[in-house]
């Protein structure tokens, strides 16, 4: 008995040796999702950023990634990679916060990035996407778009990023139209298609001709295109699920950041950080303007450059709150650490923040 | 709301109640016969996988409508294995089946992700579907859901007026005397198993034919256990299962029409409605019916013949 | 053709211990040809899946550290079920034990503890609160079925959802952690809450050896007292039961209390010893995998520890798989379900004689 298992053994180092043989000169990248490759949004757009890192960089890096890794349960992960000689560990959502802080404390010659995150440590950068960019420029389309001046938004779940995104795109409605609508459904998941083809539903049957959607799948604009009205695509382009009701698609772009990062890990200048990029750094892509007409387009593709060049600022003051109240006072700029923690909407959504 | 608006809901209302209904009917003749499949979850997620893989590569939603059905016999024909010829634990195989389905459908429908179909083809009669208010609700769904009417019809039917049914209640009300009469105990559960994956199977095809078009890991979301959450609720009763699925879509459906329309609730509050409902159901209907329990007698329960 | 099953009255010994093991051959054959067909070599996914996580320390902590509230789960299930009591809302007795535990570590956070006790009390009463929380939330579906004949297995089922969605709630409301930029997590225990690890700087928690003193006085109480003999007389032979005077609803009300209690510990046990912190959803559906721990381990308390071992096995070798081979994780899921057929089919050649016989009648 002990001898097999001591044969099993030796097998076992000679098959990790030799692998590790050949490996020695490539940087090995780890990834951690929180939902599976293949749901199409949030996920998959991160995998898509892992495989461009791949091919980009070739035979200099080794990437490995596990995925649909329950928020609660994370820890293991991060732990496994950073003992399987990974160097740079990417974690991509925000409930890996706390696990990757304690699993960072303990390797501290291994590097960490963490998505969405706002805990920081000498070896753990965080990283996040200026989404509600993107959803400004929504707004305005959807203003111009609708006949019923009022809009569809399908939610996730009342956190900072999907409340700044719901602002963002009623600042980008009310600078076009400013008695613009939007009618909100919180659905509580980020995935779950028939669930949300259901809300897209219920809206168009209470009259929406634009639906928005901070959820993964493509449901609903699948729905918008049988209604035939229009949506927007999330995280990737969407355009073939509804070639004739897409707008635009809200694109993330991880795959030049990660190249980044894995190339200052080579050179060595790697250094912790808090990074938020959006259009400009090409973190948020707009996805083809399609299905509108020639002036909106032009006006969208105008707002993006405004943005990318810094002339348009989304939380730029005078911005009030529902209850009228003055938050961001006429030429001041809502400073990054709010917009983080945003928790209200902009005067003119007809709705409360669920708690 | 005007009443063609009210049409658009309840057809959205039919529409989350069909792959319930369809998944719910099968367990229910399964568990009308004595055999308890908690693995309705993974039959459904594989016939989603394989309905939609299958209807891909062909072309034609019937087919795929077809391998969906069969995926999901197939996938009970190993449960049924278990737990009727081998007399296995009927809640371990079929949770272990839910397991299995989950992982073998990623595989089967990883080639598949991120494409997409037309949906499947709606009734149009001229004339008749484009009547208001009730046009496109009565003549104007897809055909799954005339599909599950039928199979509701011919399921009541058959448990209630025909020698069959007699048979197959027989066998999950005591097999003991069934065997003694000789009927073929296993024999009939095993069909009923078989009957109980296709209907998963069927179900699960549906959302990924016609629900939602495309296939995405895990799409079935937790309603493989809303459908045997059904069956009970609907006291194994084919149309009580067929109003239980309505209400249970319904609730779904409403909860979210009732945001749109400015009726703000916790989400979560809102969410846990459908699930209240139906245990708030389950105790009235169990206070007006105290004789004692109405399940098949011998449900979960192997059956091994002495001799 | 026909298939007979005829009982083993004295099952050979041999057949307990080879049973299973051939069991396990048999799935790791079909898992070889799937990974063979995925492109990657059998043996190195063996290696990877079941020898690596045996032959480091870490990996065996964090064995032991996964398989603990499955093992703890499957024993409290372990009394229902041999009662013929079909609880499968676990899941949710989990996440009411978790929140109750949770809720004293969030009300004591940061507070100055004065007096001799100091905060030394804090986890104990947890501990108890998880318990109490587990088993009240279980006695929801008891007292429905013994009061009003509800079926067990729907409203179990039912409040499991409901517990989930009470716990996210709570976490993305009012138990949010203020600093916390809105995000829907509380704060971080304090140590006083949280429980020790048995090695410094490791991940190994007090709980695993909770869960194993738990284990030994679970076999204890079925073979030892009248309470075990109880059960399995009510499980086997329910009418026989009856005339011996044992009363059926008291055994449900209690069976189900002590299952949905030790639920309750294995969630208070995770948030304090495992997350740290209360999250909108603190299970990955441990609830439900350790029903089939119960089953693997034929509902006996030791073999319900080693079922938790190798399942919590298939889960880190899983992980390791993707890593080291890039297999991808729905294989691990799709050989899970493989092996526990297998063990489950196995299970039969031990009860039974198992006779193929051609055309006779029955």
């Amino acid at each position: 008995m002990g001898d097999g298992m001591r044969a099993v053994a030796v097998l076992a180092m000679a098959v990790l040796a030799g692998s590790a043989a050949r490996a020695e000169e490539k940087l090995k990248v780890g990834f951690v999702y929180v939902g599976p490759v293949g749901d199409f949004g949030y996920s998959y757009q991160h995998d898509q950023g892992r495989q461009f890192l791949q091919k980009q960089l070739g035979d200099k890096v080794e990437t490995t990634f596990l995925e649909n890794v329950a928020e609660n349960d994370s820890q293991r992960a991060f732990e496994q990679l950073a003992r399987s000689g990974h160097k740079l560990i990417f974690g991509t959502s925000f409930g890996f916060m706390d696990p990757m802080l304690k699993v960072a404390k303990q390797f501290p010659k291994v590097d960490f990035e963490h998505a969405t995150g706002y805990k920081q440590a000498p070896n753990l950068a965080t990283y996040s996407a200026r989404f509600y960019e993107g959803r400004y420029i929504m707004g305005e389309i959807a203003a111009k778009i609708s006949k019923t001046h009022t809009v569809g938004y399908i939610a996730s779940f009342p956190i900072p990023e999907v409340v700044s995104g719901i602002d963002a795109f009623m600042l980008g409605a009310q600078s076009i139209d400013p008695n613009f609508k939007v009618k909100i459904v919180w659905v509580n998941t980020w995935f779950d298609p028939g669930k949300e083809a259901d809300a897209a539903k219920a809206l168009i049957a209470q009259g929406v001709d634009v639906i928005a959607q901070h959820t993964d799948s493509a449901a609903p604009l699948q729905e918008a295109e049988k209604a035939g009205i229009h949506g927007f695509g999330q995280s990737s382009d969407m355009a073939k699920f509804a070639p004739k009701a897409i707008l635009t698609s809200l694109e993330d772009n991880w795959g030049p950041y990660y190249v980044g990062e894995v190339k200052a890990v080579q050179d060595g200048t790697w250094k912790s950080h808090d990074t938020w990029g959006g259009l400009a750094a090409g973190m948020v892509v707009m996805g083809p303007y399609e299905n509108m007409p020639a002036d909106v387009k032009a006006m969208a593709e105008k707002t993006e450059a405004d943005i990318k060049s810094g002339a348009v600022k989304v939380f730029a003051g005078p911005i009030s709150k529902q209850d009228g109240t003055v938050a961001v006072k006429a030429g001041e700029v809502m400073p990054d650490k709010e917009i983080l923690g945003l928790n209200w909407y902009v005067k003119g959504v007809d709705d409360k923040v669920p708690q | 709301m005007n009443p063609d608006m009210i049409q658009l809901v309840l057809v959205g209302v039919v529409t989350a109640a069909t792959p319930l209904f369809l998944a719910a009917l099968g367990e229910l003749v399964a568990e009308r016969a004595g055999v308890l499949n908690l693995g309705v979850e993974g039959m459904m997620v594989m016939g989603a996988a394989s309905g939609f893989a299958a209807a891909y590569l062909t072309g034609s939603t019937l087919i795929g409508a077809l391998v969906g059905t069969a995926v999901g016999a197939l996938m009970a024909l190993l449960f049924g294995l278990l737990t009727v010829v081998f007399a296995v634990s009927q809640v371990a195989a079929g949770l272990a089946l839910t397991i299995f389905g989950l992982g073998l459908s990623g595989l089967v429908g990883s080639a598949f992700v991120g494409l997409k179909r037309d949906a499947a083809p709606h009734l149009a009669i001229p004339g008749l579907t484009h009547l208001p208010v009730v046009g496109r609700l009565v003549f104007g769904e897809d055909y799954f859901v005339y599909a599950a009417l039928l199979l509701a019809l011919a399921v009541s039917h058959g448990l209630r007026r025909t020698r069959a049914g007699l048979v197959l209640r027989a066998v999950g009300d005591n097999h003991g005397s069934a065997h003694a009469l000789g009927v073929p105990v296993r024999s009939v559960r095993l069909l009923a198993v078989l009957f109980g994956g296709a209907c998963a199977g069927l179900g699960g095809a549906y959302l990924s034919l016609s629900y939602t078009p495309f296939w995405s890991p895990e799409m079935t979301a937790g309603r493989g256990w809303i459908a045997l959450a059904l069956v009970v609720f609907a006291s194994w009763r084919p149309w009580r299962a067929l109003g239980g699925a309505l209400l249970f879509g319904g609730a779904t459906v409403l909860q979210l029409q009732a945001q749109a329309f400015g009726i703000g609730l916790p989400g979560q509050f809102m969410s846990a409605v459908p699930y209240l409902v139906t245990l708030l159901a389950l105790v009235a209907l169990s206070l007006r019916r105290r004789a004692g329990s109405v399940a098949p007698a011998m449900l979960g329960t192997a059956f091994v013949p002495d001799r | 053709m026909r298939i007979e099953l005829q009982p083993r009255l004295n099952p050979p010994r041999w057949l307990g211990f080879a049973a299973p093991v051939a069991a396990v051959a048999v799935a790791l054959l079909i898992g070889g040809v799937i990974v063979a067909n995925l492109g990657k070599s059998p043996l190195d996914a063996f290696l990877v899946y079941f020898v690596d996580p045996l032959t480091q320390d870490w990996s065996l902590e964090a064995l032991a550290v996964k398989a603990s509230p499955l093992v703890l789960i499957a024993t409290g299930l372990c009394f229902c079920f041999r009662a013929n009591l079909w609880n499968i809302g676990a899941e949710g007795q989990f996440v009411a034990g978790g929140a109750c535990g949770g809720a004293l570590a969030l009300a004591t956070h940061g507070a100055d503890h004065a007096g001799p006790l100091g905060g030394s009390w804090i986890l104990p009463a947890m501990l108890l609160l998880g318990i109490l929380g587990g088993a009240a939330y279980a006695l929801i579906p008891a007292v429905l079925r013994v009061a009003l004949g509800v079926n067990e297995i729907l409203s179990s089922l039912m409040l499991v959802y409901v517990a989930g969605l009470g716990l996210d709630y709570l976490v993305r409301g009012p138990w949010r952690d203020p600093a916390g930029f809105n995000f829907p997590v509380s704060v971080n225990f304090d140590p006083d809450a949280t429980l020790p690890t048995l090695i410094d700087g490791a991940s190994l928690h007090a709980g695993v050896l909770v869960t194993l003193l738990v284990v030994v006085g679970a076999a204890l109480v079925f073979s030892r007292t009248m309470f075990g003999y109880e059960i399995r007389c009510v499980g086997a032979a329910p009418r026989a039961a009856r005339f011996a005077g044992f009363d059926e609803k008291r055994l449900t009300l209690l069976v189900f209390a002590l299952s949905g209690g030790l639920a309750g510990l294995a969630g208070v046990m995770e948030v304090s010893g495992q997350i740290g912190q209360l999250q909108p959803s603190i299970s990955p559906g441990y609830g439900f995998t350790a029903i089939i721990v119960a089953y693997l381990g034929r509902l006996q308390p030791m073999g319900v520890l080693v079922a938790g071992l190798v399942l919590a096995l298939t889960y880190v070798g899983g992980e390791g798989a993707q890593i080291a081979l890039k297999l991808p994780l729905d294989v691990t899921k799709a050989f899970q379900g493989i092996l526990l057929v297998c063990v489950l089919g196995a299970d039969v050649v031990t009860r039974y004689r198992v006779r193929i016989v051609g055309r006779v009648m029955a």
